[in-house]
């Protein structure tokens, strides 16, 4: 396979691993919002780790972009 | 017909401060705009504070709220004994939520679509928090990659992903800012090729154009939100990483 094509390829392979970013993403702000509904005052003192466990798991799925980006422009 | 949307990040020179040999130091677009932004934080919480009012103007009110709420987030990580790094988390905090929103500006360029830029910072604070870390705790610092309550038989393992995730911080770190304001305005721009295309077909294209118009509106609000909110992530990583220095055991 031509080379370069092949990076692109790996490229696109790695950013599927965001997927699993957004899965954790979403299941943190949707347990969020149930957790806020069910206890409305208890939600704002929660916010820090909110926005703590969304800044981790997006960290993840930044791996992956960043595997992208290295094939595309660094490799 | 479609603009090029990565053109916006070109960094150009606009003169030539000094000349070391083949290299030479020069004031470039993104200087201009990083000195736009200390600008207006200077305005903002000198300028309009000096009166010192008290029952504040509204301006003052923002200065005195973002204040506020960057000493409670800090606190709130860190505690009493993390106050003294108030001025290096707030600096930092400030620095990135003016250069974001000033980048949403049409025209503007946006500092933090840089990976030096935020690389840099990012290195700032892993190294602060090392350099720290082992000024205030001596050799108890490596207390922070052996967790406490952790099967022997594991701890080898534990061990070994405590300083993986440790060196690995400064990468997400800079890379969380870099591409959430990277993709964000390439996504902007892209939706800005489209009005241009579609309104170069004609009178029809004119109100097809209004679609794509819209959804940039949107965007734009949704961009702000990710400009304040990447800001408060990097603000409120930098304490948590910083606690680490302060209390090492876990």
């Amino acid at each position: 396979m031509d080379p370069v094509a092949a990076k692109y390829i790996g490229a696109g392979i790695a950013c599927i691993g965001m997927g699993g970013a957004g899965v954790g993403v979403g299941t943190i702000f949707g347990n969020y919002l149930a957790a806020a509904i069910r206890n409305p005052s208890a939600a704002p003192g929660q916010f820090g780790n909110l926005i703590f466990g969304f800044a981790i798991t997006e960290a993840l799925g930044i791996f992956s972009l960043l595997i992208a980006l290295l094939l595309l422009f660094a490799l | 017909m479609a603009a090029d949307p990565i053109h916006q990040f070109q960094i150009n020179k606009l003169f030539t401060i000094v000349k070391v040999g083949a290299s030479e130091i020069a004031f470039t677009n993104s200087a201009l705009f990083m000195a736009i932004a200390v600008a207006g934080i200077a305005f903002l919480m000198i300028g309009l504070t000096r009166r010192r009012a008290l029952v504040p103007s509204r301006l003052q009110s923002l200065a005195e709220i973002s204040y506020e709420f960057v000493g409670d987030t800090l606190r709130n990580a860190t505690g009493e004994a993390g106050m003294k790094f108030f001025p290096f988390v707030f600096t930092i905090f400030m620095f990135i939520l003016f250069v974001n929103m000033i980048g949403l500006l049409p025209y503007a360029f946006t500092v933090t679509s840089h990976i030096i830029v935020t690389a840099a910072l990012a290195l700032l604070v892993f190294f602060t928090v090392i350099v720290y870390g082992f000024w205030k705790n001596g050799l108890r610092f490596f207390k922070l990659f052996v967790p406490s309550g952790v099967p022997v038989y594991i701890l080898p393992f534990v061990v070994m992903i405590e300083v993986l995730s440790f060196f690995s911080r400064p990468i997400s770190h800079s890379v969380r800012l870099f591409a959430n304001m990277l993709a964000g305005h390439i996504t902007l721009k892209v939706f800005g090729g489209f009005v241009s295309m579609i309104a170069g077909i004609g009178i029809a294209g004119w109100f097809g154009a209004a679609l794509p118009v819209l959804m940039i509106v949107i965007l734009t609000a949704l961009e702000l939100l990710v400009a304040f909110l990447q800001a408060y992530v990097f603000a409120i990583l930098t304490c948590i990483y910083l606690n680490d220095a302060i209390h090492p055991g876990h």
